[in-house]
């Protein structure tokens, strides 16, 4: 061994000082609240443990708990994190004017406004009671809705109960299809 | 030095089983054989260390868009398509797990003797109370002495902090008691997490079985006989590997640089020592001034 | 959805996920499951470590090919070839014909033995067309379809003029005791003969031919699956969208339900189909739908037809006298009690009319056309984004142009959203924004953990996920949005008495809101969905509780007893095991993991084998018992017969596993409910370079729905110009039109641009190098891309000729992180008549590379 061994394992292994901030270091996750949640990707229904401190998601891991993925995520769950916390996330609404060139920042309240008064203009001027035999219909074509399978089951009942069952829009659809 | 037995010269540490990870070492068993390259640790890595996506850019080769281990990727799933191609006669009968598309998730060794610990001058790499290696971020000043110190070239310098970075074996969540988060996270348990003693002895029953099943090429990369040799003693996050060590972009037979580099080695001590006797005197020349 | 319902009962997947590490044989055919269900796939690495062999059917190979012990490249569009000849293989093989097993589950569990009417007549017969079929309508009559002697009318169930999907479980129709039967199989009428003759032609040799897949090749999968089925082992069929995405794609998945009916593999452990779904809810999403022909429960949209003018009248048709079917009053009622409540009153019929009546095809493909042509003005896209993941996207996005307004619910600005400014065709100078003049309004989206609500798995398990925190910023649920428009509506509505404003005002929509938003209380809803009882507003138990006189309210039956008493949430059960898991979330129906799992025992109730026990009756509890929540009246015993009155589920004996259907049987032969056979037949893709080797005068399905114009052209079979077969499909490492994937940078780093997977022997024909850009074209459109120039793709030998296959992953579009050309622009609308799904996993195309 000799001397170049001795030194080397002094230099490099022994005595290397521990840094006050190492000595401290823990999982950010300490003392954090964990809520049992769902993957919103696939189908394979992962359960995930959001991690929050301060009401803010600082965390996002599979849940050992789970008969599924048993604490496991694939790729695309465990970027859940880099989802809710993305850079380009949008939590404003916007608006295009017919025609427009921009988008505008318009209040929520506005928004809900205007699309409620569009669609009653658009259902009044296309609502069929009935069909050319007579039968009654109760419907319209004039406006669809596209979307579900990313959603929640209680907001697909709400769709379907509210734009078919309320307003007569036949024309409900998901990715069911797609 | 690399068969050696129980004892090392020149240290006082008890050597326990071939690879020379010491009482309580933790690491991890990669076994590529499970590893169906979804690249699930690679962000599972990220996103607990909050490190950014870099690098961005199609290589073209096969589903490797991440190239390699650097500062801000401390997982890196290569993929090795190993078809014989050209004559239109492909393999359809395959080996049982892995075969003709190559996958491994590669990481920080935590080499029993680890280079670029002994190489770092201001003693910001330090060897953890579990075995591993870990970079102390407020200490490392950048000097980027420990990338070739590296045989596998793991750490590498961030463009950002221009400090030194590499995988932690996720030394906070390990404090608190939690699984790092890449063999957390991975679906089919290709990444093992445990004690380097319990893992290497799976190790061995896995390539034993994987062997009776007809897959003779398995062994080990990390034992002192392949991958752990030249003086590394062993690396306590070891794979499984299935074709020779260069097909995955591993050295056969890596060594601790110091080992050819003594000269120079020693030449840094000697330029740390006299620097830092010449610091010392500069200092009381002030200090009395 | 229909492959499975129509010929076992229901739309779902048979089994759970961890079942698949029980089983003896995992076939994978169109599904990349590695790639695309990775945390799924360890049941598969579980089942062999146990030793298990795990099969690979796919044109290409993936990451699943590399974990499996066998990888059968095969022709894009040609599974039901393959398919087709297992069948023929099985029913011919020693083993099926020596072992007791098969024809004890066969006769007793399927509808083999079962008498057709003679006047029947099989596409072996009538070159590649079954009887009734009516070149003019495009369409066929049903008539001979149907068991011989049933006597039932067999329009009654289905309208083939109308674009209405039969409630699934729709088999031949009338009572089983008036089908003659020939248990020992050897009528020459008998389902068992039928589906012998049928697919007599299907043979290793035409696999070969049609698939390009060597003949021993294909004998090793059928010895595999034959030699890991029977008494004492199971085998598993894991699909996913790669067999519904055909203009066949609803009898691909029916032929493998015949397979393993064949084999006896439904309804045990380590056996079933598995069907792999996409989306976090798709399942779900089809439960309660979100769809246009059905309401909540498979209960069929009512259509504006003579036979569904009043609610007698639709019960009068839709209702089954056996079976769970039988029960249709007491769903549709309280659904309509949850509709609309104190208007839904049994003296109008509980406001059956009220509820809107359809007459065409409104699925999504049609829906861009009524757009495009100006018919439909405005569009919620909630959580979609078709501009990338519709087909004929260069149409799709024409058609979201030319719409008055459009309200987009996302968390980025996804393609749909940013069409007007950002589309190709807009950057290119094409079209100018000022010339489109679409309103558009994007309204920013909560994500999962910023809400509480549930959704349903592959295998039908609710689960529940609790709110972590808020949404940011303005960002809002579904759920509360349409909660807000809801209310907002009825105000604008108050007091017009017009038939469009009866129909709002009759809606329940009395949700309690609170918290910090003032969002809705979804526990109400959730008590809707599991019914209640109108007096008094208690959470009913189950859907057998219900009751069709209007005093009970029930949101969709399926999921009834999901909330059994007040507090009470199963989906949020959270009590995992290694078993069945019972105590995890809420299986549908009833908390049953496997379906069907009478079959687990024979039919006098005993487990098949000790190793593949599931449920069994226990005589001196006079009970089911097991494993599992039985699929199956918990005290009928196995002897029981039911009496010639009997009704409902007592009509079926004690050994039909098979509740949803009339006869409670497993359907080889299925009778009037799809609308393209009752038997799978291969027909070649709408785009095909090659003929259709079976049935030469019979390319293409007869029955496929297509929509050919001007701007949705289509290629002839065998068309020069576009000789190479493409097939589009997902990475692991992005999510579907990328909306949740090419924004988030960990995973936009890992795929970062579009590009296209191509043979080196096909680079070679192009001078292509790896990496070089490529022009990939149709009919539809041309996209510029990167070649992948990869072994794992392969060219192969169809009937003598070379035939190239090009891949192309369809999550790239012009937003977010990681970008790329549209996939879609190339594909054509054309679809499967029975689930109105696209036809994407098989069209032509032509490449060059880009000068």
């Amino acid at each position: 061994m000799g001397l170049t061994g001795r030194l080397k394992n002094y230099v490099g292994l022994v005595p290397n000082p521990i840094s006050k901030r190492t000595r401290e270091i823990h999982a950010r996750t300490r003392g954090a609240t964990a809520t049992v949640s769902v993957c919103p990707y696939c189908a394979v229904g992962c359960s995930q443990l959001v991690y929050t401190k301060d009401e803010r998601i600082i965390a996002i891991e599979g849940n050992y708990e789970s008969p599924i993925n048993g604490g496991t995520l694939c790729p695309k769950g465990a970027a859940t994190l880099g989802l809710v916390n993305s850079p380009d996330r949008i939590t404003t609404v916007k608006y295009r004017a017919p025609g427009g060139a921009r988008w505008e920042e318009k209040p929520l309240d506005w928004a809900i406004e205007r699309i409620a008064r569009l669609v009653k203009e658009t259902r009044d001027a296309a609502f069929e009671e009935t069909d050319a035999e007579g039968l009654p219909v109760n419907r319209t074509l004039a406006i669809g809705h596209l979307g579900g399978a990313t959603l929640d089951n209680e907001e697909n009942y709400l769709i379907k109960k509210l734009f078919t069952a309320g307003l007569g829009i036949v024309a409900v659809e998901n990715q069911a299809r797609i | 030095m690399r068969h050696s037995g129980a004892t090392r010269s020149g240290s006082n540490l008890v050597l326990t089983g071939p690879t020379g990870a010491r009482p309580g070492a933790v690491g991890f068993l990669t076994d590529t054989t499970l590893c169906i390259g979804c690249k699930a640790c690679e962000v599972a890595c990220k996103a607990w260390n909050g490190l950014p996506a870099d690098d961005f850019g199609l290589t073209g080769f096969s589903y490797d868009n991440t190239k390699d281990l650097g500062a801000a990727t401390w997982r890196h799933v290569a993929f090795i398509e190993r078809f014989d191609g050209g004559d239109g006669r492909r393999p359809t009968d395959l080996q049982p797990f892995q075969s003709d598309w190559l996958m491994l998730s590669d990481v920080c060794k935590h080499c029993v003797e680890a280079g670029c610990l002994q190489a770092c001058p201001t003693g910001a790499i330090v060897r953890t109370e579990f075995d591993t290696v870990v970079i102390q971020q407020d200490v490392c000043n950048g000097c980027g002495y420990c990338l070739p110190a590296c045989p596998f070239g793991v750490p590498a310098l961030s463009a950002t902090d221009h400090k030194a970075h590499k995988c932690t074996l996720c030394y906070d969540r390990l404090k608190d008691g939690l699984e790092p988060a890449c063999a957390k996270s991975c679906p089919t348990d290709s990444i093992q997490f445990g004690l380097v003693g319990e893992l290497l002895a799976r190790a061995r029953g896995r390539v034993e079985t994987l062997q009776g099943r007809g897959v003779a090429g398995a062994y080990i990369y990390g034992d002192r006989t392949v991958g752990g040799g030249g003086g590394i003693e062993g690396l306590n996050a070891f794979f499984i590997l299935t074709a020779p060590p260069e097909v995955y972009n591993l050295p056969a037979r890596p060594e601790l640089p110091q080992r050819k580099t003594m000269p120079s080695y020693l030449t840094t001590i000697g330029t740390a020592v006299a620097l830092g006797v010449a610091a010392f005197f500069s200092l009381r020349e002030r200090g009395g001034a | 959805m229909p492959g499975l319902g129509a010929r076992l009962g229901r739309g779902g997947a048979t089994t759970f996920q961890q079942d698949l590490a029980n089983s003896d044989c995992i076939v994978i055919m169109g599904a990349n499951m590695a790639e695309n269900h990775p945390v799924s796939f360890r049941f598969v690495m579980k089942a062999k470590e146990r030793g298990a062999t795990v099969i690979h059917i796919d044109p290409r190979f993936t990451r699943t090919s590399a974990l499996a012990d066998l990888h059968v490249p095969l022709r894009a569009g040609s599974d039901l070839v393959f398919l087709g000849a297992l069948v023929n293989h099985v029913v011919n093989s020693a083993r099926w014909h020596t072992d007791p097993f098969f024809k004890e589950y066969v006769v007793h569990y399927t509808n083999a033995a079962t008498i057709i009417d003679p006047a029947f007549r099989d596409t072996e017969e009538l070159a590649g067309l079954f009887s009734g079929y009516n070149a003019g309508r495009g369409a066929y009559s049903t008539e001979t379809w149907q068991y011989a002697g049933s006597g039932t009318d067999p329009g009654a169930a289905q309208q083939p003029e109308q674009d209405v999907q039969s409630r699934e479980g729709g088999a031949a129709t009338g009572r089983p005791e008036e089908a003659r039967t020939d248990p020992t199989l050897q009528d020459p009428h008998c389902v068992f003969q039928i589906v012998r003759r049928h697919f007599a032609r299907y043979t290793p040799e035409m696999v070969e031919r049609a698939c390009g897949v060597p003949r021993d090749r294909f004998l090793r999968v059928a010895e595999a699956l034959v030699n890991n089925s029977g008494r004492d082992r199971t085998a598993v069929f894991a699909y996913a969208v790669a067999w519904t995405q055909h203009t066949t794609g609803t009898q691909i998945i029916g032929c493998c339900a015949i397979l393993q009916l064949l084999l006896g593999n439904i309804g045990r452990p380590g056996g079933g189909i598995l069907a792999l779904r996409g989306h976090a809810t798709i399942q779900g999403s089809t439960d309660i739908p979100t769809l246009y022909n059905l309401l909540p429960g498979y209960i069929p949209m009512p259509t504006a037809t003579p036979q569904h003018r009043s609610l007698d009248a639709f019960l009068g048709a839709e209702r089954l006298e056996t079976g769970i079917w039988h029960e249709l009053p007491k769903y549709l009622i309280s659904l309509l009690k949850a509709y609309y409540g104190d208007s839904a009153r049994p003296e109008n019929g509980f406001a059956y009319d009220l509820l809107p009546k359809i007459a065409d095809d409104y699925s999504f493909q049609r829906m861009l056309l009524l757009m495009k042509d100006g018919a439909m003005k405005g569009l919620f896209c909630m959580g979609q984004n078709p501009a990338v993941g519709g087909q004929n996207a260069v149409l799709g996005r024409q058609a979201l142009a030319n719409l008055d307004w459009l309200v987009v619910r996302d968390v980025h600005e996804i393609e749909t959203a940013a069409f007007w400014h950002d589309a190709p065709e807009v950057r290119g100078g094409a079209v100018r924004p000022a010339a489109i003049k679409t309103e558009v309004f994007f309204l920013p989206a909560a994500l999962t953990a910023e809400k509480d609500g549930s959704y349903t798995n592959t295998q039908r398990l609710v689960q529940w996920h609790d709110k972590a925190v808020g949404p940011p910023g303005a960002a809002r649920s579904e759920a509360d949005f349409v909660c807000r428009l809801g209310q907002r509506l009825k105000e604008l509505y108050r007091g017009d008495d017009s038939p469009r404003g009866r129909q709002i005002a009759a809606l329940t929509w009395d949700y309690p809101t609170g918290g910090p938003r003032g969002e809705i209380d979804l526990d109400a809803v959730v008590r809707e969905i599991n019914g209640y009882t109108v007096a008094d507003g208690r959470p009913v138990p189950d859907a057998d509780a219900l009751r069709d006189d209007g005093s009970t309210a029930c949101g969709c039956w399926i999921y009834s007893g999901i909330a059994p008493q007040e507090g009470t949430n199963l989906a949020r059960n959270r009590r995992g095991d290694e078993g069945a898991a019972l105590g995890w979330g809420f299986a549908w129906p009833a908390n049953r993991r496997i379906l069907y799992n009478r079959a687990s025992a024979d039919p006098a109730g005993r487990p098949w084998s000790e190793r593949k026990a599931w449920i069994w009756w226990d005589a001196a509890e006079g009970r089911w018992a097991g494993h599992d929540v039985p699929d199956f009246p918990a005290t009928k015993p196995p002897g029981y017969r039911p009496p010639p009155d009997a009704r409902g589920l007592a009509a079926h004996p004690g050994d039909a596993p098979f509740v949803r259907m009339a006869d409670g049987k497993g359907a080889l032969f299925s009778g009037p409910s799809l609308k393209d056979g009752p038997l799978p037949t291969h027909y070649e893709p709408w785009e095909t370079p090659v003929g259709n080797v079976l049935y030469p005068e019979q390319a293409r399905s007869p029955v496929a729905p297509t929509f050919e114009r001007p701007d949705n052209p289509y290629h002839a079979v065998g068309d020069p110009r576009f000789p190479y077969v493409i097939t589009t499909y997902r990475l692991t490492e992005h999510h579907t039109a990328g909306g949740m994937s090419r924004w988030v940078p960990w995973l936009a780093e890992l795929q970062p641009e579009g590009f296209v997977e191509i043979s080196p022997e096909l680079a070679r024909e192009h001078g292509v190098d790896n990496g070089d850009r490529v022009v990939l074209s149709t009919l539809r459109g041309e996209i510029e891309t990167r070649a992948l120039v990869t072994a794992r793709l392969r060219p192969l030998t169809i009937d003598g000729r070379t035939v190239h296959q090009i891949g192309l992953p369809w999550h790239f579009g012009f937003g977010g992180l990681a970008r790329g050309a549209i996939a879609n622009d190339l594909s054509p609308l054309v679809e499967d008549p029975n689930s109105r799904i696209h036809q994407a996993k098989a069209f032509t195309c032509n490449l060059r590379k880009k000068g």
